[in-house]
């Protein structure tokens, strides 16, 4: 196929043929085309349908507000829908295909859904399907979805990788047309740290759209050299395909980067794109005007494009649209694309202008004070009907129509903290406001300074003052000379009597939607946005926003900047999730901690189970087994009946030191510990300071200013944290110094009436550890294996005779092994943390089940642990009268009256008979596992005055899956209730 | 001397070196660690006591065997070559007496030295610390991957990066698929 609307000139390097397909046909274009210019140079205007009526649709924008030529690049993992034709670069092998459309963009079997436009009006969803109610999810939504929609996903896994990172800079400069290219230049000759940002794979904005000249330059030359010098100056970072999408708190922009979007695939390794960070200390945004389109009746048939768009792929891409272009504006900016398009060779029937003054050009008919009205041509334009000055109508035939209703700032960014723009009655538009984000200033046509000497000095002024405010001086250097012609225009927003003349092109509102939002009150800008749909989607109404205002304006008899404004937020373009997760996917997701054992453990075979970010032997299978059941419930007979060992490194270890350490621990545990002696452990309950109970675990005392407080694993951090803000905000006095250890020492438990059979193997033999020498609730400091220094605690989770033994973590792979070859003896057995967790519901201790963030001290049967005589954190208000009241919910254990019955946790326990619902609740189950050693299941839970109704059966009820056992409330010590064991 | 065989943070038995462009990642463990807290009142007491002038706020200073950076009001960590001080703890608080809490570290951190010319350009991918303003012997506590890390430049080219050892192998893939990603 030949490139017929391909025009000498522009900035496409025509050394470099690109081969590209679009909708299965094969195309050639140009280095630096885009896939809307290189088709559009291919002859090709039509690009889409709509969105709702599946209208045929052609490009209307050459930049990122882009609302009509949205299409699916690439296929397979990489397919991605919705993608502006105006920014996709194409590359040699480009394959795009148009959406929302079926069999073909041509053929469109849904473009019936515009022969009953009348029916398919704004609110058309809300009104029709109401009733009935259950048809909306299984029936309309499905259909509606399937109907009114834009690409699709292959549902196949993006196989690329994205990045993310940070960025700190003096000033961050969004756009590189004339003004950010000079403010970049001010501040980079001074040596601020820069970065220069812009959307588009080539700097300059709209300098490569126009013909203008900066002194002797072309636009394009001086944004060379421009580039050039910034590259030469190493505290400039020029960022080009870099999307600033949001202004956040404290100066913090958010950026994507299109690292390999114009490559066929990424480089191995390398991202696709990268999400940035930017930390600025000022921003400078630059980032130019959006045109705005006219509303006349189908306005929206492919070939109708902005003024300024058509010029830009003039003048840029060397593309026109059709040979034959209409022109209608209100402003003389658009009367330079009819000059540069005769200046091309494209032919140029008329100019039509709303003005009755509009000045005349060489080569065209102006027909000032003319309008269009309408037009034809049903895949493509194909003529426009003008209505002239004197009433009389003339049709124009041309292939395209180059509209203007002027220029917005494109002010997006400078919302995004709720900054509100105010009206310019010189320029007709908004312009930006107070309110702006924190060290954020606006330059250029996003300022209002339409002229591109405007733009230059005015981008040079705010980098000065900008970093004036940070300490470093800087003048306005030699600017180019440039135009500098004010802006001419009289509003004009659509042609009176218009009704199917779209505002919104991407959502398919048009003019008649306004009114019939005024029509049924929804005259508020929100309520306008949100009945007619207009501003959503991929563009945000870019190019409809204050189209659509100015209508309402008009049909409420206010001003516009009465009618108000719709509010920017982030993104100012679409992001790709891809970017926002950058790296952090699959099991990358968060970080993983690893146990000292875990090489060991995978040696072994063990199933692991995710807890926090820590990964946890769950159980060890062995050959043979085919349940998990049976591992774990040989691991604990294993381990009740000789040895077991289980790596507990995951609780938490917090180093509490210095004078008053046994004063700072006695103020954060609720029991007292300030008595405890040196070489003991005692177990702490902690206390929100509401009262309720939080975290537990063991306080060891190494020395009168040393202990080692020990915590749950998943409260590690929390109780740290908490301590932290105890030492440093409540109790500032006291000399406490705190440091975690949890990652510092590997520590194991090794439990089972064995226990210290096998640790005397390991403990060097001058260390006593007979029951005499180092009895229950012992700790000390030890060497182990021939002098490795370790740690022991006497310690028992599991109820057994036990240990927990600490060194570290360097050697806790080698301790491991050394205590599995020294108990095989024994048949010493490791075990995980479902046997860990079967033994501790058989012993009733409680964890995280029941610290579940409701229960008291009373309620686990510790109160008596809170003390009243010392002040503690929580034992106040554990003191309310609420939470001692009559009936209160007690820790007990459960048990099925038929041992053949499973104990479900989370059952709710009912009375034997009676009404099963809220107000008859009893209690409920917290924790149940199956007990190997009592051969039944069993439970623990909370009963309401559950410590006086040892031995009453309740009904353990569980309607979701419609299940009802009959359960005994016993003591929750199911095992050695007395403590023998753990004290032999 | 015992019987038990350490292993790196990254589970094997020596340390890993991976050479990736211009950069290359090596994992350190043979440096011990031992936190230094001056105890109420005792600063000057701590200063004396010990062979190097503290530094200073995300600061390092280095005499004889020792290094310490800061890491907080009157709290510094110390390093120094493990097999001369394995028992870095114990020797610190036999200078420091109760003017100070002392804590052995070795074994909580992992630590990870990056070198090569394109040093910030992957660092600025892993953490928002300002890499590219850092001087020589600062230490900056930060991010890196969601995981606490001290940021500590060594040279121009040179940065370490001191991270909770369990998850040695997260940082390690991080550093990793951030130099792929840059050389």
């Amino acid at each position: 196929m030949t490139q017929a609307n391909r025009l000498s000139g522009g900035l496409i390097d025509r050394s470099a043929t690109l081969n590209f397909s679009f909708d299965g046909k094969n195309y050639q274009g140009h280095a630096g085309d885009t896939l809307a210019s290189a088709l559009l140079a291919n002859g090709v205007r039509l690009m889409g349908r709509s969105f709702k009526y599946h209208r045929p649709r052609g490009v209307l924008t050459a930049g990122s507000e882009e609302p009509n030529a949205l299409v699916e690049l690439r296929s397979g993992g990489r397919q991605e829908p919705n993608t502006r034709a105006t920014v996709a670069e194409i590359y040699d092998g480009f394959v795009a295909n148009s959406q929302n459309r079926w069999p073909s963009l041509e053929r469109d079997f849904m473009a019936i859904n515009d022969r009953f436009s009348n029916f398919l009006s704004a609110g058309f969803y809300y009104k029709t399907f109401m009733w009935p109610r259950a048809f909306w999810e299984k029936l309309y939504e499905p259909i509606i979805r399937k109907a009114a929609g834009l690409g699709s996903l292959t549902g196949e896994g993006d196989p690329d990788a994205y990045d993310k990172g940070f960025l700190h800079c003096d000033l961050l400069v969004i756009g590189a047309g004339p003004a950010g290219l000079a403010a970049a230049l001010t501040a980079g000759r001074v040596g601020a740290q820069v970065i220069l940002a812009d959307e588009d794979f080539r700097l300059g904005g709209r300098l490569l759209a126009d013909t203008g000249s900066l002194s002797d330059q072309s636009g394009a030359e001086w944004v060379e050299q421009a580039q050039a010098e910034l590259a030469s100056l190493p505290n400039v970072r020029v960022m080009p395909r870099t999307t600033v999408f949001g202004a956040y708190d404290h100066g913090v922009y958010g950026a994507v980067e299109r690292n390999a979007d114009h490559l066929i695939a990424p480089e191995s390794d390398k991202p696709r794109q990268t999400l940035w960070r930017i930390y600025s200390k000022r921003a400078l945004v630059a980032t130019g005007a959006i045109e705005r389109p006219i509303g006349f009746e189908n306005n929206d048939r492919p070939g109708v494009m902005l003024a300024g768009a058509t010029r830009a792929y003039a003048n840029r891409f060397a593309a026109t649209p059709a040979q034959s272009v209409v022109v209608f504006a209100n402003n003389d900016d658009a009367h330079k694309t009819a000059r540069d398009l005769i200046a091309k060779g494209v032919e140029v029937p008329a100019v039509v202008d709303i003005r009755p003054d509009a000045p005349a050009i060489d080569g065209t008919e102006v027909l000032a004070g003319a309008q269009i009205v309408d037009t034809k041509g049903r895949l493509g334009l194909t003529s426009v009907t003008v209505r002239l000055a004197n009433g009389q109508t003339r049709v124009i035939p041309c292939g395209a129509l180059a509209m203007s209703g002027g220029w917005n700032p494109n002010l997006g960014l400078t919302c995004h903290q709720r900054g509100r723009p105010v009206w310019n009655e010189d320029i007709h538009a908004f312009v930006p406001g107070q309110g702006l984000p924190s060290g954020q200033s606006v330059a250029g046509a996003a300022m209002g300074e339409m002229s591109t000497h405007a733009a230059l000095t005015g981008g040079a002024a705010k980098a000065v003052e900008a970093l004036s405010d940070l300490g470093i001086e800087a003048k306005v250097g030699d600017l180019p000379n440039a135009e500098d012609a004010p802006v001419s225009l009289t509003p004009f927003w659509h042609v009176a009597g218009a009704k199917r003349a779209w505002l919104d092109f991407q959502n398919d509102v048009t003019v008649k939607d306004v009114k019939l939002a005024h029509q049924e009150n929804f005259t508020s800008v929100e309520h306008l946005k949100r009945y007619t749909t207009l501003g959503m989607a991929t563009d945000q109404g870019k190019t409809s926003n204050v189209g659509a205002l100015a209508v309402m304006a008009e049909l409420t008899g206010k001003s516009i900047p009465d009618t108000g404004t719709t509010i920017f937020r982030p993104p100012y373009t679409p992001v790709s999730m891809g970017a926002l997760a950058g790296r952090a996917v699959g099991k990358e997701f968060h970080p993983t901690r690893l146990t000292p054992s875990h090489t060991w453990a995978e040696e072994q075979g063990a199933v692991f189970v995710e807890v926090g970010n820590w990964l946890r032997a769950q159980w060890f299978p062995k050959a043979g087994e085919t349940h998990w059941r049976q591992s774990v419930d040989r691991e604990v007979l294993a381990t009740r009946n000789s040895v077991g060992i289980c790596d507990v490194t995951t609780l938490g270890k917090i180093d509490v030191q210095g004078a008053d350490a046994a004063e700072f621990l006695n103020k954060i545990y609720a029991n007292g510990f300030a008595k405890l002696p040196v070489g003991k452990v005692r177990y702490g309950l902690m206390l929100r300071e509401d009262g309720v109970a939080y975290d537990d675990g063991t306080a060891a005392r190494l020395a009168e200013d040393h202990f080692v407080v020990t915590t749950t694993t998943a409260n590690a951090v929390v109780v740290y944290r908490n301590m932290e803000f105890a030492r440093q905000c409540l109790w500032p006095d006291l000399d406490v110094q705190l440091i975690s250890t949890t990652e510092a020492w590997a520590q194991y438990a090794v439990a089972g009436p064995n226990a210290r059979k096998l640790l005397r193997k390991i403990v060097d033999p001058e260390f006593d550890i007979t029951n005499e020498a180092f009895p229950f609730m012992a700790c000390g400091e030890i060497t182990v294996c021939g002098g490795c220094r370790a740690r022991l605690f006497r310690i028992s989770f599991s109820g057994e005779l036990a240990y927990e033994i600490a060194v570290p973590t360097r050697y806790g792979d080698a301790l491991m092994r050394e205590m599995m070859a020294a108990g095989a003896e024994f048949d010493v057995t490791p075990y995980g943390t479902e046997a860990l967790g079967v033994m501790r519901i058989e012993k009733g201790h409680a964890a995280g089940n029941e610290l579940n963030g409701t229960t008291t001290a009373l309620n686990l049967g510790l109160g008596r642990m809170v003390s009243t005589k010392k002040e503690c954190i929580g034992n106040v208000l554990s003191r309310r009268d609420g939470m001692n009241a009559e009936g209160a919910l007690n820790l007990v254990g459960l048990r099925p009256v038929d041992a053949s019955k499973s104990v479900p946790a989370g059952g709710h326990l009912m009375a034997t008979t009676g009404p099963v619902n809220a107000a008859h609740d009893q209690g409920y189950v917290t924790s149940a596992a199956y007990s190997p050693i009592l051969e039944s299941s069993i439970g623990l839970g909370f009963v309401k005055s559950g410590f006086e109704r040892m031995g009453e059966q309740l009904r353990l009820v569980n309607p979701l899956e419609d299940k009802e056992i009959l359960v005994e409330i016993v003591s929750p010590h199911f095992v050695d209730p007395e403590g023998e064991k753990l004290r032999a | 001397m015992h019987k038990l065989k350490p292993i790196t943070p990254l589970g094997a038995d020596t340390a890993r070196v991976d050479q990736i462009g211009t950069l290359t990642i090596t994992e350190v463990v043979d440096q011990a660690l031992a936190s230094v807290s001056a105890r109420e009142g005792q600063l000057d007491a701590v200063q004396k006591a010990l062979p190097l002038a503290l530094p200073g706020i995300g600061k390092t200073a280095t005499q004889g065997d020792f290094t310490a950076f800061w890491t907080g009001p009157d709290q510094w960590m110390f390093s120094a070559d493990h097999n001369q001080h394995e028992l870095l703890a114990a020797e610190l608080k036999q200078m420091l007496g109760d003017t100070a809490s002392v804590v052995e570290q070795t074994d909580g951190w992992c630590r990870f030295d990056v070198s090569g010319t394109a040093l910030c350009d992957q660092f600025e991918r892993l953490s928002n610390v300002p890499v590219r303003t850092m001087s020589s012997g600062d230490v900056i506590r930060g991010t890196v991957e969601h995981l606490g890390a001290f940021l500590w430049r060594l040279g121009d080219d040179r940065m370490a990066v001191v991270g909770p050892r369990s998850s040695a192998a997260s940082l390690h893939h991080a550093l990793v698929a951030a130099a792929r990603s840059v050389a």
